[in-house]
């Protein structure tokens, strides 16, 4: 029943797809965009295009990743370093990553770099609130248990703090690595010439092929799925069970 | 093993101005080494606080908090205190808890400390086992291996049964009790059912409401194992419950 409910939705919207789009100039049908999904499979260019999104993601994400959790850490455990970093965490936080475009081709030009560097600004933000909170909110009866067997400095964090926060800290990667996916597209239509987002722009540009758009669309979403399930498996560990146990 | 407590008019209030509470007021009693003492009293009453001060987490406002002579400045391995809500981290297995807890220990010694707590609570084989995966009573047994593994010479106790049904709870008392005559440290415990304290304790302090004083010691020279049913007992409990303001025909 779980699988069949999802399946069964998902071929019901293709079917009312289908039948809307027939005959319609301005938008594919399903048939139309399986053939150009399977077109630019045999040229190569889908290939190309999926690994040079994933390459951009995995880099500006790796990045964010690396600074985010140690910020967010000293953020949820320190009173003065969340005083400190908190109000501009806050305030760059809402500014979309599409905003600094322009000054992202300022700075990198057109290369790997500019679309690296939003995919950062994108996943950066949700990863440091994440992980703050988790911290922050660490039960105080496992602090105090640490305290009492004597538990300090560095193996408070490796041994409690950490493990403590870990749960909220991989929702809030899953988080990141989600809006990466969304803003890479985004960063790819701008001054570069590959990627899944350049593949859209493209196609409506080089002679108004909206199947190959809509086969873009599909890829994305089907990446981002992809992404997410991997993320997911994380939340099994039995490390973080503890958290999710209840109410599954 | 066990060591000697002395609470000398200690005061203790939370929050300021119109919101503040006070939670001790010039309390003042001795816990003799070894000794085992329930505390029973309304809820809210300031038992935790008592708890909290003795384990070091508070620092009283006024008055000294002494172990063997010395006062407590901070929470430490000598004083271990069971939380109701329990603090088995939830991150780690049985076996890492319990290692844990050991911090310090040569490593030779403790694969067979740790063996050897969880044969004395009964979890022999639940080692690799997250906390997640076990009962309440399991879970409150590894809750007192991981205290014991520390060898406190004070044990703190706050409900450390409240969560756990009837049935369950007894045993897990029963347990406790048997384990305890090996190793003896010094008990405080604090609960609001009078049968448990009567159960368990070598004297019973009676709380009054809020700000908490002893209103009552009660010795229960009673031989173990006891039966709840003996009339010294039965006497001694409508004694406590009259002087919490029930008649024992209230709650019988």
């Amino acid at each position: 029943m779980t699988k069949i409910l999802p399946i069964g939705v998902l071929l019901g919207v293709t079917a009312v797809w289908w039948l809307a789009a027939s005959g319609s100039t301005i938008f594919p049908t399903p048939p139309e965009v399986l053939r150009g999904i399977a077109g630019l499979a045999t040229d190569g260019t889908l290939l190309r295009h999926v690994a040079a999104s994933l390459y951009r993601v995995t880099f500006g994400y790796g990045v964010a990743m690396l600074l985010a959790l140690p910020l967010g850490i000293l953020m949820g455990w320190y009173r003065t370093a969340f005083t400190a970093f908190n109000p501009l965490v806050q305030m760059l936080r809402p500014i979309s990553p599409i905003a600094w475009i322009p000054l992202a081709i300022l700075w990198f030009g057109v290369s790997d770099l500019s679309p690296m560097f939003l995919v950062f600004l994108a996943s950066f933000f949700p990863m440091v609130l994440a992980t703050t909170s988790g911290v922050q909110l660490v039960e105080r009866e496992y602090l105090w248990a640490a305290q009492n067997f004597g538990i300090t400095g560095f193996k408070l964090f490796t041994h409690v703090i950490i493990p403590g926060a870990l749960p909220t800290i991989i929702t809030g990667m899953r988080v990141g690595l989600g809006v990466a996916w969304l803003v890479v597209v985004a960063a790819e239509m701008v001054a570069i010439n590959s990627g899944l987002g350049f593949l859209i722009i493209d196609s409506r540009n080089a002679g108004m092929r909206y199947d190959l758009v809509v086969a873009g669309m599909v890829m994305i979403g089907a990446i981002g799925l992809l992404l997410d399930l991997v993320m997911r498996r994380l939340e099994d560990l039995k490390e973080v069970r503890w958290r999710y146990a209840r109410g599954r | 093993m066990g060591a000697d407590v002395s609470v000398k008019g200690v005061w203790k209030r939370f929050g300021a101005g119109d919101g503040e509470v006070s939670a001790l007021e010039d309390m003042s009693f001795t816990v003799g080494v070894g000794e085992f003492v329930a505390i029973v009293g309304p809820s809210g009453c300031g038992k935790s606080t008592l708890l909290k001060l003795l384990a070091g987490f508070e620092q009283p406002d006024r008055g000294e908090v002494l172990i063997d002579g010395r006062p407590v400045l901070a929470p430490s391995r000598r004083g271990i205190m069971i939380a109701q809500r329990g603090s088995v981290f939830p991150w780690m297995t049985v076996r890492q808890n319990l290692d844990l807890a050991l911090d310090g220990t040569p490593d030779p010694d403790r694969h067979q400390i740790i063996a050897q707590h969880v044969n004395l609570v009964g979890l022999a084989g639940f080692e690799e086992r997250y906390p997640h995966e076990l009962s309440g009573g399991m879970l409150q047994r590894v809750e007192v291996a991981r205290a014991l593994v520390a060898k406190p010479d004070l044990l703190y106790m706050d409900e450390p049964f409240g969560a756990l049904d009837a049935l369950t709870r007894l045993s897990v008392r029963n347990e406790l009790l048997r384990i305890l005559t090996r190793d003896r440290p010094t008990c405080l415990l604090v609960t609001h059912d009078v049968e448990e304290a009567l159960h368990v304790a070598d004297r019973v302090f009676v709380m009054t409401p809020r700000p908490a004083r002893v209103a009552l010691v009660v010795d229960v020279t009673a031989p173990r194992p006891r039966r709840m049913s003996s009339p010294e007992l039965v006497g001694l409990k409508e004694r406590i419950l009259t002087e919490l303001g029930l008649s024992a025909a209230d709650v019988t």
